[in-house]
């Protein structure tokens, strides 16, 4: 009696992988596999059937052919960091695992261009480009350790994008294989390329579209100065006011960050910086650029601060200062960490101006769900990071506060905005794909799909869900007359 | 001049029955050729198909100068949008050519047209948040959105930026607006081509506010855009000659209206690596966005030309006049003809939006 398919299937795959000369790292035993079963989504895993770590971009071609020849399913991911659940494996699959490629090829000072191996860290660009006073503008927060191959498939953002744009708007060129296993570049070291713009399709698609072997990033000058303040408001509504007003007086700050009460308390409990625990909203404010440009912003940015009312204001006087600043917004979620164990982020954008009035459903839902709801937003663009805390141990509490994530982010979606600002998909939010798209629309995404890989083994089952699921969950009618806001068009 | 309730009337209707029309010249293989202003027939292969008029869905759908988003149905002219955000001190940062005043946003962005301030602000590209299109089975779909981050399905939105139609018609489209400069002033350098390329790039790695630049007959001309105090110390920094009245030229520039765009002759636009050294052509060049685009005027072979670019890692379109039968556009390596060719039997089946304007297809 023959072994069954799909074991034989898996024997005839690891033969040939291990076959592929020069040799590269195969990992099939269990164990091995352990710590390949989930990215920073860590409340879903999976071990992958294999797990292969090239070392050059001949060998990532030769994996995608066996892949394309025996028809597994390639999940490819870089350090792991994603936390919408996109390099999640699956266990008929292979675990493309491209860490080892960490090689920065060339730093071209005078065109401005690094030129990098997929898992080579974000912040590392931005190091290797310093003795050139140039740096890598996307900076994710995950910066340390995320690696750029991730960020294009993510089209990372940051706390710096409403002046320095995403991940696509600083990627000049990307080399990889589409699911044919056909070796691909889109893109290029001009400003643009001949035809469509792939680019911008490969850029944020998940895995879904190409396996990334090498990035084109574009660098930019240092800026010559920088200048960070913290304001303190008595409501989020003053603070949404004065974000409102800084822009509407012609500056682009690098960064406009915002804390709600619950996130300032952790702070102040796990950092003792010393804000008025009696403030609602804490704006963390940064210009940067030339040095008569930023003194410029800089002073009308204060004098906007004060005429709304700002009830405090820090301004960095050095560097260590700018840092203990910058440690109340990134130190936040640890700080709330310290009064629960487990927090779901939620990556959602609305459309700036409804901020308070969906920070007050938040405040309600957080009561009715009895669960505690810390808010960091990029006020700038509107994007919005609820952090809900629920305890893991408690039976039932994860799915409440994946139930309640589910519901701000539809409610992102009825006031004009957007599911994802920045973590992407994944198999996080499948199921408010639904909600922000209609039938024909998320069938286009499937074209798209199938242009690069029309074999579908390209991290399927991720970023775009299925028609039928969409039918199922019953999302798929929000634009048919039952939308709560009906005159606001979505797209 | 329709009155206002009656333009309200026609926008209402005016999706549905583009998506009647499209469905009915797919059922019956008739080509159609997409057209808003006409102010861009030039570009792009041998126009062909039924004529599309797409001009009359006009006007602003919402304008949110304190969210930086503005959303437009993609008839409106790109003169109406830039004085209406003027208003606001806003501005479109890619600075379109507009190649007369009847250009529309949707034919720009379908074109993918981006003007001097592109290398220091962004492409049209980087600045569309979203998309409303009709496709080739005449079905009415959104992408992208109205706000600044998002990453929800693949961007389609920038996948029509550029696509000549060819993918979709465009109605209503939404973009990311920046505020305007304070102040701008032209600094005049004399050099050869050369020395101006590699000074571009060298000025560009420093944090100083350059917003345009151009070289034409040895001499340089470099544009600063910010608050007074900024462009005073910047060109304190960079020596050079103050020009006197220059908006004059950076528009001339935009919308080849510069004696050295000269009527008739073929055009030819060579994107290329901003740092690349000089590609040798018969005829003199115009170059500008930092060396990323650089023009010639004249007539040249097409495949030496395009050998030349491709070396040097750029790619050169006929941008306008010339012999057609050339290819427009620089062939694609064939990996990516085929994905091009899949996305538009996927989004237009019968073939029947723009025919021939990009590629063979």
């Amino acid at each position: 009696m023959a072994a069954n398919p799909a074991s034989s299937r898996r024997s005839e795959v690891l033969a040939a992988l291990r076959a592929v000369r020069p040799a590269l790292a195969v990992i099939a035993d269990r164990e091995s596999l352990m710590p390949f079963e989930t990215d920073a989504y860590i409340s879903h895993r999976e071990t992958p059937m294999v797990a292969v770590l090239p070392d050059t971009p001949a060998q990532v071609g030769e994996v995608m052919r066996i892949a394309h020849a025996y028809g597994v399913p390639v999940v490819s991911r870089g350090a792991g960091t994603g936390i919408s659940g996109g390099a999640i494996p699956r266990d008929d699959g292979i675990l493309l695992v491209l860490s080892k490629m960490r090689r920065i090829l060339a730093i071209d000072a005078l065109a401005r261009i690094a030129t990098v191996e997929p898992g080579v860290r974000n912040l590392q660009v931005s190091e290797e480009a310093a003795p050139f006073g140039l740096f890598y503008a996307p900076d994710p927060s995950s910066q340390s350790v995320c690696s750029i191959g991730g960020n294009v498939a993510e089209n990372s953002g940051g706390v710096h994008c409403l002046k320095y744009g995403f991940t696509l708007h600083n990627v000049l060129a990307v080399r990889g294989f589409d699911g044919d296993g056909e070796g691909i570049e889109v893109g290029s070291e001009a400003l643009d390329a001949a035809g469509y713009d792939l680019i911008a399709l490969v850029t944020g698609s998940e895995g879904n579209l190409a396996v990334i072997t090498q990035v084109k990033a574009k660098l930019l000058a240092l800026p010559e100065s920088t200048e960070t303040l913290l304001a303190a408001f008595a409501s989020v509504r003053a603070a949404a006011e004065a974000v409102g007003d800084i822009i509407g007086e012609g500056i682009l700050p690098a960064a406009l960050e915002m804390m709600d009460r619950i996130v300032i308390e952790a702070c102040e409990r796990f950092m003792g910086l010393g804000f008025p625990t009696d403030a609602q909203a804490l704006l963390l404010a940064e210009v940067d650029g030339g040095r008569e440009e930023v003194a410029d912003s800089f002073a009308r940015m204060k004098a906007v601060l004060e005429r709304r009312g700002a009830r405090e204001i820090r301004v960095a006087r050095d560097e260590r200062e700018r840092a203990d600043l910058w440690r109340s917004r990134k130190g936040a979620f640890a700080a709330l960490a310290t009064i629960h164990p487990d927090f779901y982020t939620i990556d959602g954008t609305i459309p700036r101006r409804c901020l308070p009035d969906v920070l007050e459903r938040i405040v309600e839902w957080s009561r009715e769900y009895g669960l505690v709801v810390g808010n960091v937003f990029h006020a700038g663009d509107g994007n919005i990071h609820p952090c809900i805390f629920y305890d893991a141990n408690v039976p039932g509490d994860l799915a409440k506060t994946e139930e309640f994530g589910g519901k701000i982010l539809e409610l992102c979606v009825q006031m004009g905005g957007t599911i994802t600002g920045e973590h992407g998909v994944g198999i996080e939010k499948l199921r408010q794909m639904c909600v922000q798209f209609r039938a024909p629309e998320i069938a286009a995404f499937h074209d798209v799909k199938r242009a690069f890989d029309p074999t579908g083994i390209l991290n399927p089952g991720k970023a775009v869900p299925t028609l039928k699921r969409c039918a199922e969950w019953g999302g798929m009618h929000v634009r048919g007359g039952v939308l709560p806001r009906p005159d606001i068009p979505r797209f | 001049m329709q009155n206002p309730g009656q333009s309200r009337l026609l926008n209402a209707d005016f999706i549905p029955s583009l998506c009647e029309r499209i469905r009915a010249a797919q059922a019956s293989a008739t080509r159609l050729r997409i057209r808003g202003g006409g102010t861009k027939d030039f570009h792009g292969g041998e126009l062909a198909g039924e004529l599309l008029d797409v001009s009359s869905y006009t006007g602003v759908i919402a304008y949110e100068p304190r969210e930086l988003v503005l959303t437009v149905r993609a008839g409106t002219k790109v003169a109406e949008i830039e004085a209406l955000v003027a208003g606001e001190n806003q501005m479109l940062p890619f600075e379109p050519p507009r190649f007369g005043e009847a250009a529309t946003i949707g034919g720009t962005v379908a074109c993918g047209f981006s003007g001097p301030r592109r290398p220091y602000a962004g492409s049209v590209r980087d600045f569309v948040l979203g998309a409303r299109i009709v496709n080739g089975k005449g079905e009415d779909l959104s992408f992208g959105g109205r706000v600044i981050k998002n990453v929800a399905g693949y961007d389609v939105s920038r996948l029509m930026t550029g696509a000549l139609g060819t993918l979709g018609v465009l109605t209503e489209l939404s973009f990311k607006v920046l505020p305007r400069p304070a102040t701008e002033a032209t600094l005049g350098f004399e050099m050869d081509e050369a020395q101006a390329i590699e000074l571009v790039n060298r000025w560009a790695g420093q944090p100083l506010p350059i917003s345009a630049t151009a070289w034409i007959d040895g001499r340089l001309c470099v544009r600063l855009s910010g608050a007074p105090t900024a462009v005073t110390a910047a060109r304190a920094k960079m020596g050079g000659e103050e020009l006197p009245a220059r908006e004059e030229f950076w528009r001339d520039l935009r919308e080849h209206q510069l004696p050295f765009f000269r009527a008739g002759e073929p055009l030819w636009r060579l994107s290329m690596p901003q740092a690349a050294t000089p590609v040798s052509t018969p005829h003199k060049q115009l170059i500008e966005w930092g060396g990323g685009q650089r023009w010639v005027s004249g007539a040249l072979d097409a495949a030496t030309l395009r050998a030349a670019v491709a070396k040097a890692g750029g790619h050169a379109t006929l941008f306008r006049n010339g012999d057609k039968g050339v290819g427009v556009f620089q062939p694609l390596a064939p990996a990516i003809a085929k994905i091009h060719k899949r996305l538009k039997d996927a989004f237009d089946p019968a073939g029947i939006l723009n025919h021939g304007r990009m590629y063979d297809f």
